[in-house]
């Protein structure tokens, strides 16, 4: 969305004078993985949810997690962090 | 009523910081500008500033405090000289892209190796694009009117600049002369209270610093250049209030007998002083000479300089710094290149020297205007020449 701007629309030193604005700004788009849930293995601990540094897990409506991928950044941590092993790290260029 | 006083150019810098109410001084001490924050930190205790004196482990922490100080409001000010500047180089940027109307002296001092304490302008000309408004003081006098005059200015909410006041290490930092110091209330009608408008505030949050991917940091530098540029309309109407007030006029290009002048000298800092004597004596002697001070260096004064200079043959440009492999002096090789597509111009010449503390005594300048004139005349191909430096 900052490529619409022009130099004349920013704030004095580029200050933003709405704070919180990340939820506007898609941040997933450097992922070169992403994880996926096996919910086979998945017991809804919710430690993927815990651990996120980016709160990009979210609960489901049927209580199972998924990951936010306008957000997700591909660290892994969550796929780590799971004792079942129920999440995967998948390359984005596979399907 | 103002009062007449003794004072070196640090102490002189300290007592308008002093005068202008800082809120925060955060510093750390090196040679030639220790007496600065020596002073400072004094008024502070003894309570005759109420203020934060934070004392810092070294300068690049101590203009990283005085970001923080400036973004909640407060007014700052700091000082540093030669390395010093160097270390805080990265900081620098940080300040003037922020928009933080920090105030700095710098006691200008050649940088190593090898080890110099002395004075040149190595230490500021590293720091060329740095994106603060920089101003060089000829005397201790001008070293406590740019200080109050660099509140006025960067604090201006069409600026928001950050100031750094030049002056040379010990040729003004540790000299003492008459400086004549305002009353408090003339000094509070010039300078304002600082009211930043994007303080820092839980109660109305906002983000500083947000980082520039592709899609916007272009813009954002253009903004930036632009401001600085534009910040010369409150530079001039700041000198013009303080001339007013104080009956020191100020401007961005000083002109000493140019009146008809054929050749002209061009300095920056405290050597204008000791150039006037050599215009003098060329001047007793009927050559058509006249002295530039270059006091605006940031941003630079392109107008006024290419009016102040137009009619002349020569201009000599005295530079106090090697530009190592470059087209020659720092300061020579901007000017010339602010009047290459001038249609009135003269020929520019470079001179370097006062290298890391080197004199230069009167005959020194009458020795620059001489050579500088036979260069011109000569058609030199030299990108420039030294003087007072063996081995010539």
């Amino acid at each position: 969305m900052t490529d619409k701007l022009t130099w004349r629309d920013l704030e004095v030193g580029n200050i933003l004078l709405k704070p919180g604005n990340a939820s506007e700004r898609r941040t997933g788009d450097w992922r070169t993985e992403r994880p996926v849930v096996d919910r086979e293995k998945c017991n809804k601990c919710g430690l993927c949810w815990l651990y996120c540094p980016d709160a990009a897990i979210k609960v489901v409506d049927d209580g199972y997690y998924e990951p936010d991928l306008y957000y997700c950044k591909g660290c892994g941590i969550c796929a780590e962090m799971c004792p079942k092993g129920a999440i995967q790290m998948i390359e984005e260029e596979e399907k | 009523m103002s009062k007449r006083v003794a004072l070196e150019a640090s102490f002189a810098a300290a007592e308008a910081a002093r005068m202008a109410d800082v809120d925060v001084v955060a510093a750390y001490p090196i040679t030639p500008q220790t007496h600065v924050p020596e002073r400072l930190a004094e008024m502070v205790a003894n309570g005759e500033l109420d203020a934060a004196y934070i004392p810092v482990e070294s300068e690049h922490s101590a203009l990283s405090a005085c970001l923080g100080s400036a973004a909640v409001g407060a007014r700052t000010f700091t000082a540093t000289a030669g390395q010093g500047l160097e270390l805080m180089h990265e900081v620098l940027f940080v300040a003037s892209s922020m928009r933080y109307p920090v105030v700095m002296t710098v006691c200008n001092r050649a940088l190593s190796a090898p080890l110099s304490v002395w004075g040149d302008h190595s230490d500021v000309m590293a720091t060329r694009d740095c994106g603060w408004i920089q101003v060089f003081a000829e005397n201790n006098q001008e070293a406590f009117d740019l200080v109050l005059w660099g509140f006025r200015v960067g604090e201006d909410p069409k600026v928001l600049f950050p100031v750094m006041v030049n002056f040379d290490g010990f040729t003004l930092s540790h000299v003492t002369e008459p400086v004549i110091l305002p009353e408090q209330s003339e000094v509070d009608r010039f300078l304002p209270k600082f009211q930043y408008p994007f303080a820092l505030n839980p109660d109305k949050p906002m983000s500083h610093g947000a980082f520039g991917p592709p899609d916007i940091y272009a813009e954002t530098k253009i903004a930036q250049e632009v401001a600085l540029r534009q910040s010369m309309e409150v530079i001039l109407q700041g000198w013009k209030e303080f001339g007013e007030i104080f009956g020191r006029y100020y401007s961005p290009v000083e002109l000493y007998r140019t009146e008809g002048a054929k050749t002209l000298l061009l300095t920056m800092g405290s050597f204008g002083e000791t150039a006037r004597i050599a215009v003098d004596r060329k001047r007793d002697n009927g050559e058509a000479v006249g002295l530039i001070s270059l006091r605006l260096f940031r941003p630079f004064p392109l107008d006024q300089f290419r009016q102040a200079v137009k009619d002349a043959e020569t201009l000599v440009v005295f530079d106090r710094c090697i530009s190592f492999g470059g087209p020659g002096g720092p300061v020579f090789s901007e000017v010339k290149s602010a009047l290459y597509d001038q249609e009135k111009k003269p020929r520019v010449v470079n001179l370097i020297g006062g290298l890391g503390g080197r004199d230069m005594p009167v005959k020194d300048f009458e020795y620059v205007i001489d050579r500088g004139r036979e260069m011109a005349s000569e058609g030199t191909t030299e990108i420039f020449e030294t003087v007072g430096i063996r081995g010539e």
